[in-house]
């Protein structure tokens, strides 16, 4: 399983990267003409592209800070077994969640 | 400037249940080593200390000791280099159990060498000839930059890793591991892959580099584990 949870941390990462740099172009992009909630919707409701873009983000953060904060738990707090999986487990599911349901909200056409 | 003619030398005494730091007064001499010192303090003022020596000359790997904090080879190291304001504090090595006072119990970590798969397996027999070691090929320069380790457990002794992860197999016996997969005379390269693979394995490693920066022969077990974590990592995702 740790060397499982190895390769999904670094291929998360690798996700990550481009989608970090591509969201932070298109804010220094965006706030050009002034930022309101406004444009910002006008952009992305409706759009299949920007909800593929941060909904892939979340799914690779939700990814990478369960096993990240997994294995702060276990070296910093010897938390272990069944407890330290489902503290994993609960932080990648709830960040799903709460990703995915931040991401509907801008893209989904109301 | 001259050298004063003595330094005070805190020792720590006691067993696996704890203990205290104990001063003495030891004098001074021109390329006096740390283990010179600590000799000193078991012939001289105290008898009853315990730590371990054999070679004196960097070879054995036995004489490794905690010295104002940094983990060093005791017999390689002069009390010029370390020497504080005149002070000095010895410990055993940190990571490790302590048998008593400057002996630490080295079982954990020659057991990970064998939970590493450190143990050499040969694919030929005592009939066959000796098997030709190029070291222009990548793989035996792999295997020659690890091999000098003299298991002094110096850099699991520097391991932050293994401070918060006991289960973490370490830096030497990863090095070990990685020597082993690029030995060409050696049969047991999946046994070694699956091994570092497991819980406390080479994926364990958070890099810092304290192995790296504190082995007294120059070795880098921070590359070793790198090569450690491609190799496994390819191999997973080819599907194995």
């Amino acid at each position: 399983m740790e060397m499982r949870l190895y390769l999904l941390q670094r291929i998360s990462a690798i996700v990550m990267a481009p989608l970090v740099l591509g969201h932070i172009a298109v804010m220094i992009y965006a706030v050009q003409d002034g930022l309101t909630a406004e444009e910002i919707l006008g952009r992305t409701q409706g759009s299949v592209l920007w909800a593929l873009f941060y909904g892939t983000f979340v799914v690779a953060v939700a990814i990478h800070a369960a096993i990240g904060l997994r294995t702060i738990l276990h070296e910093w707090f010897g938390v272990r077994g069944v407890a330290l999986n489902g503290f994993a487990g609960a932080t990648c599911f709830g960040l799903l969640a709460m990703g995915l349901n931040a991401v509907a909200a801008v893209t989904v056409t109301p | 400037m001259s050298t004063p003619d003595s330094m005070q030398v805190s020792v720590w005494r006691g067993g696996p249940d704890g203990g205290r730091f104990q001063s003495f007064d030891v004098p001074r001499y021109e390329s006096q080593t740390v283990l010179d010192v600590v000799a000193w303090i078991q012939q001289e003022a105290d008898p009853t200390l315990s730590y371990r020596f054999a070679c004196r000359v960097g070879m054995c790997g036995s004489c490794a000791m905690m010295v104002n904090g940094v983990p060093r080879w005791t017999c390689r190291t002069h009390v010029q280099k370390v020497l504080d304001a005149n002070r000095m504090e010895i410990a055993p090595l940190r990571n490790l159990p302590i048998i008593k006072d400057l002996a630490a119990n080295m079982d954990p970590f020659f057991e990970k060498w064998v939970q590493a798969g450190g143990v050499f397996e040969g694919t030929e027999t005592r009939t066959d000839g000796y098997a030709p070691i190029v070291h222009e090929d990548a793989d035996r320069a792999n295997a020659d930059a690890g091999i000098e380790c003299i298991n002094c457990s110096i850099c699991y002794a520097a391991c932050d890793t293994v401070t918060g992860n006991p289960e973490f197999l370490g830096p030497a016996a990863l090095n070990r591991a990685w020597t082993l997969i690029n030995d060409a005379k050696d049969g047991s390269r999946d046994r070694v892959l699956d091994a570092v693979s497991s819980k406390g394995g080479c994926h364990a490693c958070h890099s810092m580099g304290n192995c790296q920066q504190y082995c007294p022969n120059g070795l880098n077990p921070l590359t070793a584990i790198a090569g450690l974590k491609r190799a496994t990592a390819r191999r997973a995702l080819r599907g194995r």
